[in-house]
C-alpha cells in the first residue's frame, strides 16, 4: 500500500489529489509505476500520456523514472515546476 | 551550528523592508544584503489573477535544501525565503529571496542561485485567471529556466 498524491494537472486529469493504492510486485521503479496506472483508467492514460515530462517525488524528494520504489510511502506526481 | 534559513510559504503578502531588518538585526559582520523580488504581471493587461499551488512540506523542505546548498558554495551570513499560494494578482509579490553576507559577491550569487533552482525544483504551480473569468491554464515550464541551471554546475 502506497499513497498516491497529484497536482496541478496531473491532479485535474486523473481527477483526485490523494488516494492510497496497493503495488503489484512487478512494479519495481517509477517508470514501472507510471505505466501500471495509466493501465488503471481513461483518467490516468490521459494524465500520464507523456510519460517523460511527469515529475515524480518519492517521501518527498524529487526522483528519476529508473528509481526503485523501494518501501516508499508517499509517492507523489505532478508536471515541471513553475514557481517562483 | 547548521546553517538555518528562514522559510515560510503563506497566503498573506510580505514586507520586503521589514524582511530585511529581522535578517540583519544584530549581525554587525553583514556588509550586503541582496533581495529578489518575483511579481505578478499582467501579461499585456490579459491576465486577471495567478492561482498558485503547492506540496506542502516537500515545497519547504526543497527551498531549505537549494538554501543550504548555497550556504555550502558561498559564505552566506543569512537567508530568507517567503513563497506567496493562493491568488495574486498582477502587481503584487510572489515571492522574495534575500540573502546576506560580509561582502556583496557572495550574496549576489547565493540570492541567484537560491532563485534558479527554486524555480526548477520547488513543487510550485501556477494557473492563470484571464480577465474574462476563464480558469486558464496552466503555466508551462520554460527551457530557459532549466538553461539558467547550467551556469552553476
Amino acid at each position: 500500500m502506497v499513497k498516491m498524491v497529484y497536482f496541478a494537472w496531473v491532479r485535474e486529469r486523473i481527477g483526485k489529489s490523494e488516494e492510497v493504492i496497493d503495488l503489484p510486485p512487478s512494479v519495481e521503479t517509477v517508470a514501472d509505476l507510471l505505466s501500471h496506472l495509466s493501465r488503471l483508467g481513461d483518467n490516468y492514460a490521459l494524465a500520464l500520456d507523456e510519460p517523460d515530462v511527469i515529475r515524480v517525488a518519492i517521501d518527498q524528494e524529487h526522483r528519476q523514472h529508473d528509481a526503485s520504489i523501494g518501501h516508499a510511502r508517499e509517492i507523489a506526481l505532478f508536471p515541471p515546476m513553475t514557481g517562483g | 551550528m547548521a546553517f538555518d534559513p528562514t522559510v515560510r510559504i503563506q497566503q498573506d503578502d510580505f514586507d520586503i523592508k521589514s524582511e530585511i531588518e529581522a535578517l540583519t538585526a544584530g549581525q554587525g559582520n553583514t556588509g550586503a544584503v541582496v533581495t529578489f523580488s518575483g511579481l505578478c504581471r499582467d501579461e499585456d493587461g490579459t491576465l486577471s489573477a495567478l492561482e498558485l499551488e503547492h506540496y506542502p512540506g516537500m515545497a519547504e523542505s526543497e527551498i531549505r535544501r537549494i538554501a543550504v546548498e548555497a550556504a555550502d558554495r558561498w559564505p552566506l551570513g543569512g537567508v530568507t525565503v517567503i513563497h506567496r499560494v493562493g491568488k495574486i494578482r498582477p502587481g503584487e509579490n510572489i515571492v522574495l529571496v534575500a540573502a546576506t553576507s560580509k561582502h556583496r559577491q557572495a550574496a549576489f550569487d547565493g540570492a541567484h542561485f537560491i532563485m534558479d533552482f527554486l524555480k526548477s525544483d520547488a513543487p510550485f504551480w501556477k494557473r492563470e485567471i484571464a480577465r474574462d473569468g476563464r480558469s486558464g491554464s496552466w503555466v508551462d515550464a520554460k527551457d530557459r529556466d532549466n538553461d539558467a541551471l547550467k551556469r552553476w554546475r
